[in-house]
């Protein structure tokens, strides 16, 4: 038994799970947009995307920052202690590395924009500080900077959800499940 | 006495009840336009103009203003919006190379603050505007003239097609000009 929970099965928070869950939605979302927009012919229909892309990148900063907030106060539940310290550290990694490009994609875009002198308005509403002034050379650096940061993002959750899998039907362990919504942790009757 | 001077002389005696046009410092002179697109101000820059300013805070009725700007030297810091703005859907500067405001008249608005008023024509269409201004005159004479005023884009035909929705590029454009005049003589002839 692994689990500290009187259950026996800890799982994260319903909190943790959906913040988790609306997080990816929104990340998929943002790439689709940002790999469309960027390719379109200037149009409304390509200011549109920008706007939306912008929009989600200031929601995904938000969460978080909320998703660390609440971390703080409800430790995720422990790895199972059946495996190896390098996967356990390994595992510290990539979850440090993903709440870090979290945070560092969407404020480099953010960037990007103000070097392009463009601000970011969010959801329409709420104008936010440019960060930089226009600078069309540190503009283009932004750009590859955000790009780099997402190619990054892509190869972290790509082992993210291969460690996810492995888990779930190599080690046949609770790693995944305690993070999916409306699935119990499996029962060991062992 | 040479005719020059009596001309000279002459002007001078006559300078404060007719205002002779300023000579303009273009390098410290801008005008810029901000245009809203899904709720985001983003300015672009005039790169190039003439003004003739005739102006005595004095006597602002007798003032009178000229400005013709030329459109193909729009600038929002993106060759792509750039090409897009020059073209026909927009400023058509091909075939309207240059907007125009002529001054009919001035008059002061009270708290150091004046309006000009005139037609003003852009892509062959003409509108009155109304263009209220400040001035701001230092120690060695030169005058600084600053003012912000809307435009309706649409009343022009700027943005036509798919670019007429406004829910994506609003119709009120901001108009922002900065010129000064130096305190050299005024160089109208007499």
């Amino acid at each position: 038994m692994t689990g500290t929970a009187a259950s026996g099965h800890a799982r994260y928070t319903g909190t943790a799970i959906g913040l988790h869950w609306i997080v990816v939605v929104l990340i998929v979302a943002a790439w689709a947009l940002g790999l469309t927009m960027v390719d379109l012919p200037l149009s409304p229909q390509k200011l549109k995307l920008y706007s939306w892309h912008k929009w989600i990148g200031v929601t995904i900063f938000l969460l978080a920052l909320a998703r660390l907030a609440w971390r703080t106060a409800h430790r995720p539940p422990a790895l199972p202690s059946s495996m190896p310290a390098w996967q356990s550290r390994a595992a510290a990694a990539s979850h440090a590395l993903l709440y870090m490009l979290l945070l560092a994609i969407p404020l480099s875009g953010w960037l990007f924009s103000s070097a392009s002198g463009v601000p970011v308005v969010y959801l329409g509403l709420m104008q936010l500080p440019d960060l930089v002034g226009r600078d069309k050379t540190l503009a283009e650096l932004l750009k590859q900077v955000h790009v780099v940061l997402n190619c990054a993002l892509f190869a972290t959750a790509c082992i993210h959800v291969g460690a996810a899998l492995k888990h779930h039907f190599v080690d046949r362990d609770d790693v995944l499940a305690r993070m999916l919504p409306l699935v119990a942790p499996r029962r060991r009757e062992k | 006495m040479s005719n020059l001077t009596q001309i000279a002389l002459l002007c001078i005696a006559l300078a404060p009840a007719a205002a002779a046009a300023q000579s303009v410092d273009y390098a410290r002179s801008r005008i810029t336009c901000v245009s809203t697109q899904m709720k985001v101000p983003v300015e672009a820059e005039f790169r190039r103009f003439r003004a003739q300013l005739a102006f005595d805070p004095s006597q602002p009725e007798t003032g009178s203003a000229r400005i013709e700007i030329d459109l193909a030297s729009f600038d929002i810091g993106s060759e792509e919006v750039n090409v897009e703005a020059r073209g026909r859907n927009w400023f058509d500067a091909g075939n309207h190379p240059q907007a125009r405001f002529d001054s009919t008249s001035a008059r002061a608005l009270g708290g150091g603050r004046y309006e000009a008023r005139g037609p003003l024509t852009i892509k062959g269409r003409t509108h009155d505007a109304s263009v209220p201004f400040t001035v701001k005159m230092d120690a060695a004479g030169n005058a600084t003239f600053e003012g912000v005023f809307a435009v309706r884009r649409l009343q022009y035909g700027i943005g036509e097609g798919v670019w007429k929705d406004t829910d994506t590029v609003a119709d009120e454009v901001q108009i922002r000009f900065r010129i000064v005049t130096s305190g050299k003589p005024p160089q109208k002839k007499p």
